[in-house]
């Protein structure tokens, strides 16, 4: 009964209650971090600094996931009041998008480099280019410039995840070297860099597994003129995909 | 006449199903697992030898149990060829042939319940007599008719509203059934409770925090003890010899910040022995005093006898939630051993009671802190393993750190009532294992590694196997006495459940559910 009403209620003043971001990081902080971590960094619930969270694709949806949570694992917040969550739904937001920086670089000039320094043959960007790294179409939106600057100067510095390469080496001495793509205590999945293929080994059949955490197949462009790299870097921040 | 002597007889019987006397004796039907753990000792262990390292590899699936609602904890109960099985304020009874259901029961979740703090799962049923007993996520106890799952009786074990909830397996002993409650993170006052089972009433209350005058009630400041949380959603063990209950009691609240309830906080994170007559307390042992991490000690106490430095001891051991492995003695509560079993960084160790020496600045604050084990801690819910015959105790365990903060904490009725949280380390750092451990001391004799930290219990038998499951969705099994693994199974779902072993038409089966499903496996 107390749910129907608050249902009700919250439908009713959903639009007009004002978000206050302070107060919802202070709820957040104190009613949300046990699962989704300081920042919502994620934890024992996903991390919500993502531009776009599924479940929660529009405003309306952010609020009905923060009142009504998603059975089983996510319990709803039925005791906030509609301002509450308007707040802890702006602060939510707020995670999910690095703000823009003033950028030294001209994202236009770096839309031709992109293109021109081989970055689309292995990046896809709003669904052009090819699929070998993370697509990039919202990179922006998730990382901030410095980050972006040396993803490209030192790529093998903070690896996304699924991007981790092994040496395999089989029980007759032969080398696979991939991605890993998944991996339990049994088998091991790889990716291979050069056609994207999957390869499958039960671990018993291996000798070794050569972890290469530093290792990036992406090159590094540190020999770039500054200034173009200024430019990618403006391109990327350019990047938000559908956040606003 | 004749008809009607036949009559009493089946009487007799349906109305003796499994008697108090089965369960104590647990271990004369290995066929049957009787009680959540499968003995009142807590072992998880099965007497069955048929599955042996040699012929374990040919392990299949015989059925499936499928579940509607979310990823199951469930440990069912097999008793003459039907299982029973729980999920959240549901419960069915299986043939153990085809898996087929053979009844249903279910009562409506309210629609203003919520769960403060956990998931919403159920760990299994209780059987007693001619009763199947569960506990429901609105803090209601249900007794139904094990033949036809109908409600006999259902008593209100507290209101839901500010908190209170049950996740747990109830624990059927002589004449009564014992629950405790989840809502450590909603400020509630915890406390194990015993009902009898013919009728539901309220037999005993253990308050897991002492009220005023109460001795222990001086280890809380001011008003604290009253939203002090000290849940108890993990099902105990039972002596039946010395007639004590064992139970595992939860963190103190709120959760991550202690200002306000300064003290030692008992019996928080403790073991406590309760008179299983009265609920009286006979002894209680606190792993960590004054929690500011959220590590319960809602464990599954594990009873065993052995010789520690020359003397027969009657044990109770427990790799706990914050790291460090304890054998206590159970008649009188006094710390006998423990060491270390996982990383951890907020002790020096433990001194020659047992009380953990702590290292300073460890306590969250607003800044961060970065602690071992992180809040779900080095091992959580899910059941270790006692296995009688290579003296080991298995234990799925997690090795994870995290940055714990703390926050304002106010008390709204049905609200968080938490005062911080943490952050993880990165994914890739953590990792885990299923560990064998000297079972009276702790001191790790083999250990299969794990690509994450666990979420599944261990089973040990007879056969000198080890079950359990990985969160990368394998079901497995190692060798007892060497870890080295001997059969996996990917069930395409994370392992978050206990495992159990018993008898299908005379041939040993286990079953473990991954994600929503429940697996039974056989050799062909
Ligand atoms: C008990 C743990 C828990 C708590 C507390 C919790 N969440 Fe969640 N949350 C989850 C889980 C688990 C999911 C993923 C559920 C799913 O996908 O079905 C989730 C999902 C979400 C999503 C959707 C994310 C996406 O990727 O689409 C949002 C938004 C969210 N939570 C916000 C919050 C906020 C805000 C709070 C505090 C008011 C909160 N949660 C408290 C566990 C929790
Ligand atoms: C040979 C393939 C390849 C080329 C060419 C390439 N990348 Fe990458 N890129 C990757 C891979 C693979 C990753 C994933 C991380 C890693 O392995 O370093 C990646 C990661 C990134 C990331 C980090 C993404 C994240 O989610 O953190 C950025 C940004 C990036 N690349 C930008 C570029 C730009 C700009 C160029 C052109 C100047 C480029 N890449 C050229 C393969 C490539």
């Amino acid at each position: 009964m107390w749910q129907l009403l608050v249902v009700a209620a919250f439908a009713q003043s959903a639009h007009d209650a004002v978000a206050d971001v302070a107060l919802g990081k202070r709820i957040f902080d104190s009613q949300c971090t046990v699962c989704h971590g300081q920042g919502g960094t994620g934890g024992r619930g996903p991390a919500l600094t993502k531009p776009l969270l599924p479940k929660a694709p529009d405003d309306g949806a952010l609020r009905k996931v923060i009142a009504m949570g998603l059975p089983p694992e996510m319990p709803g917040s039925w005791q906030l009041s509609v301002r509450e969550v308007a707040s802890v739904a702006g602060y939510v937001r707020s995670l999910g998008s690095v703000k823009p920086e003033p950028l030294p670089g001209d994202a236009g000039r770096g839309f031709a480099l992109f293109k021109t320094t081989g970055c689309s043959g292995c990046h896809l960007v709003n669904g052009v280019g090819t699929a070998v790294g993370p697509d990039l179409s919202a990179i922006g939106a998730r990382r901030n410039a410095a980050f972006l600057k040396r993803a490209m100067v030192e790529p093998s510095k903070d690896l996304p995840d699924g991007y981790l390469l092994v040496n395999l080496i089989t029980a007759e001495g032969k080398v696979a070297r991939g991605v890993v793509a998944a991996e339990d205590p049994f088998s091991i999945q790889i990716r291979y860099v050069s056609n994207g293929n999957y390869e499958s080994f039960r671990k018993s059949g291996l000798k070794e597994i050569q972890r290469q955490p530093g290792e990036s197949t992406m090159p590094a462009y540190g020999n770039l003129p500054a200034g173009q790299v200024d430019d990618l870097v403006a391109y990327l921040a350019s990047l938000r995909g559908d956040s606003k | 006449m004749k008809v009607l002597a036949i009559g009493l007889l089946l009487v007799a019987v349906l109305a003796a199903q499994v008697p108090y006397e089965r369960i104590v004796a647990a271990e004369k039907e290995p066929g049957n697992w009787l009680t959540y753990s499968g003995n009142y000792q807590g072992h998880r262990y099965s007497p069955l030898s048929q599955l042996t390292p040699a012929n374990v590899g040919g392990l299949k699936v015989r059925w499936a149990k499928q579940f509607t609602m979310g990823r199951t904890q469930v440990s069912p109960i097999v008793v003459d060829g039907i299982m029973y099985i729980t999920a959240p304020n549901r419960a069915e009874a299986l043939d153990l042939r085809s898996g087929n259901t053979l009844w249903k029961w279910e009562r409506p979740i309210p629609r203003d319940y919520q769960s403060i703090g956990f998931g919403q799962v159920n760990r299994g049923p209780a059987i007693l007599d001619d009763k199947l007993y569960v506990a429901t996520l609105d803090c209601y106890l249900v007794a139904l008719d094990a033949k036809t799952g109908q409600q006999r009786w259902a008593v209100k074990v507290e209101d839901y509203k500010p908190g209170y909830s049950m996740t747990l397996a109830p624990l059927a002993i002589k004449g009564k059934v014992i629950v405790g409650v989840s809502g450590g993170e909603a400020g509630i006052r915890g406390f194990v409770d015993a009902y009898d089972a013919a009728t539901g009433k309220l037999a005993w209350r253990f308050y897991t925090i002492p009220g005023p005058g109460e001795p222990g009630h001086e280890t809380w400041a001011g008003d604290s003890w009253k939203t002090g949380a000290g849940s108890s959603w993990v099902t105990g063990s039972y002596d039946a010899e010395l007639n004590l209950v064992y139970w595992g009691i939860g963190n103190p609240g709120p959760d991550w910040n202690g200002d306000s309830r300064k003290g030692d906080n008992l019996y928080s994170c403790s073991f406590v022995a309760l008179d299983g007559d009265t609920g009286k307390l006979k002894w209680h042992f606190q792993f960590t005093p004054h929690d500011t991490h959220d590590w319960d000690s809602t464990h599954v106490p594990v009873l065993l006898d052995a010789e520690v430095r020359g003397k027969k001891r009657k044990l109770v051991v427990n790799p706990n939630r914050n790291a460090f492995y304890y054998a206590l003695d159970r008649v009188t509560g006094e710390f006998v051993a423990g060491r270390e079993y996982a990383k951890q960084t907020w002790a020096k160790g433990l001194d020659d009671k047992g009380r953990p020496v702590p290292v300073p600045g460890m306590e969250p604050n607003a800044e961060g802190v970065l602690v071992w084990p992180a809040l779900n801690g080095a091992t959580v819910w899910f059941s270790p393993s006692y296995s009688p015959r290579t003296g080991l105790l298995y234990v799925m365990t997690r090795e994870s750190g995290a940055t714990y903060y703390k926050r304002e904490a106010e008390y709204k009725p049905g609200t968080f009532f938490a005062g911080g949280g943490e952050t993880r380390i990165p994914e890739r750092e953590q990792w885990g294992a299923l560990r064998a451990l000297e079972a009276t001391s702790g001191k790790k004799v083999w250990e299969f590694r794990l690509q994450s930290p666990p979420w599944a219990g261990v089973l040990s038998t007879a056969g000198g196997l080890v079950f359990s499951g990985t969160n990368e969705g394998n079901i497995f099994a190692v060798d007892a006495k060497t870890g080295q693994p001997l059969w996996d199974f990917q069930a395409g779902g994370m392992v978050a459940a206990n495992p159990i072993s018993f008898l299908v038409d005379g041939k040993q089966h286990v079953a473990l559910a991954a994600e929503r499903v429940l697996y039974v496996f056989g050799l062909p």
